[in-house]
C-alpha cells in the first residue's frame, strides 16, 4: 500500500468536513427542540420541520459537509475521512470552554483526548487502499497458435 | 420540545437508533463506493471545470443509492431526537456508525483497515461516547 501525501488543500478539504457536521447537527438539534412531537401517523410535519430557521441554517452547513465530504472520498478511504468527522466535535467542545467560557467535564476532556489520539493513528498511516492491478492474460488467437 | 427517555421504551429507542445506524453506514459505503469508481474529484474539476464533476456525481447510480440511505439516516435522526434526548442518541448512533462503517469499509470496499485503523475507530468510538453522553 503506497503512502498517499496529502496536499494543504486536501487537509483545508478534511478541515471543513470536521467544522461542518457538528455545527450542522448542533443546529437541527436547536431547531428540533423547537418543533412540536413528531408522529409516524403524520409525517408531513417532519417535512415542514426542515423549513423552521435553525433546521434550514444546520441543513444549509450539513450540504456545505456533504460536498467536502464527498471531494475527500474521491481520494481518500471511507475509514481515513471518518475520523475527520468525528475530530469535528472536539473543535466545538474546545470552542465552547475557551470562546464560550463553558465548562466542561473530565469525561469530555478523556473523549477529546481519545479522538485526538484515534485521528493521529489514522493521519499518519496511508490515506488510500491502493489495490494491485489486475494481471493482464494475454490471449493467443488459434492461427497462431496453430502456426507454432 | 423532546420527550423524556422513560416515556420511550428500550427496544422501540434501540429500533430507532439502529434504523440510523443501519441506514447512515449503507448510504456511506454506497457512497464511498461511488466515489471510488469516479475518481479523484479535483482531477476531474481541473480537466472539465465544476459543471464537469458535478455531471460526473450526478451520473453515478451509486451515488444516488447513497444519497436515498443518508436521506432516510436523516430523517430517522430527526424522528428520534423528537422522541429521544440528545445524549442518548448522539452518542449511540455516531460512536457505533464508526465501527459499523469499518466493518462494511472492510467487507464491501475492499479497503485496507489495518491493525491502526481498528484501534483508531475504536478510540474515536469511546472518545465519541464520552463526549456526546
Amino acid at each position: 500500500m503506497a503512502h498517499q501525501k496529502l496536499s494543504p488543500r486536501q487537509y483545508a478539504i478534511l478541515g471543513l468536513v470536521s467544522v461542518c457536521a457538528p455545527l450542522g447537527d448542533t443546529c437541527l438539534s436547536m431547531g428540533m427542540k423547537q418543533v412540536p412531537n413528531v408522529s409516524l401517523a403524520h409525517p408531513a410535519s417532519l417535512v415542514a420541520a426542515v423549513f423552521t430557521p435553525w433546521i434550514a441554517l444546520g441543513i444549509a452547513l450539513l450540504i456545505g459537509f456533504f460536498a467536502s465530504y464527498l471531494t475527500a472520498l474521491s481520494w481518500a478511504d471511507l475509514t481515513y475521512v471518518l475520523p475527520a468527522t468525528a475530530f469535528g466535535n472536539m473543535i466545538v467542545e474546545m470552542l465552547s470552554r475557551f470562546a464560550l467560557h463553558e465548562a466542561v467535564s473530565i469525561q469530555r476532556w478523556l473523549g477529546c483526548l481519545l479522538i485526538t489520539i484515534g485521528v493521529g493513528f489514522v493521519a499518519q498511516g496511508p490515506s488510500l487502499t491502493v489495490h494491485p492491478a489486475p494481471a493482464t492474460q494475454v490471449t493467443v488467437p488459434a492461427e497462431e497458435e496453430q502456426a507454432r | 420540545m423532546n420527550v423524556p427517555a422513560s416515556t420511550v421504551g428500550f427496544w422501540p429507542a434501540a429500533g430507532m437508533i439502529a434504523a440510523i445506524i443501519l441506514a447512515s453506514s449503507v448510504g456511506e459505503i454506497l457512497t464511498a463506493a461511488a466515489m471510488k469508481s469516479i475518481g479523484d474529484l479535483d482531477e476531474i474539476r481541473a480537466h472539465s471545470g465544476l459543471p464537469g464533476a458535478i455531471r460526473a456525481v450526478l451520473t453515478c447510480p451509486l451515488f444516488f443509492g447513497g444519497v436515498t440511505f443518508l436521506a432516510l439516516a436523516f430523517f430517522s435522526l430527526l424522528y428520534a431526537l423528537n422522541h429521544l434526548p440528545l445524549g442518548l442518541v448522539a452518542p449511540a448512533s455516531a460512536s457505533l456508525t464508526l465501527v459499523t462503517n469499518a466493518a462494511g469499509a472492510k467487507l464491501f470496499l475492499k479497503e485496507n483497515v489495518d491493525r491502526r485503523r481498528w484501534i483508531a475507530a475504536v478510540l474515536v468510538c469511546i472518545g465519541v461516547y464520552f463526549l456526546a453522553h
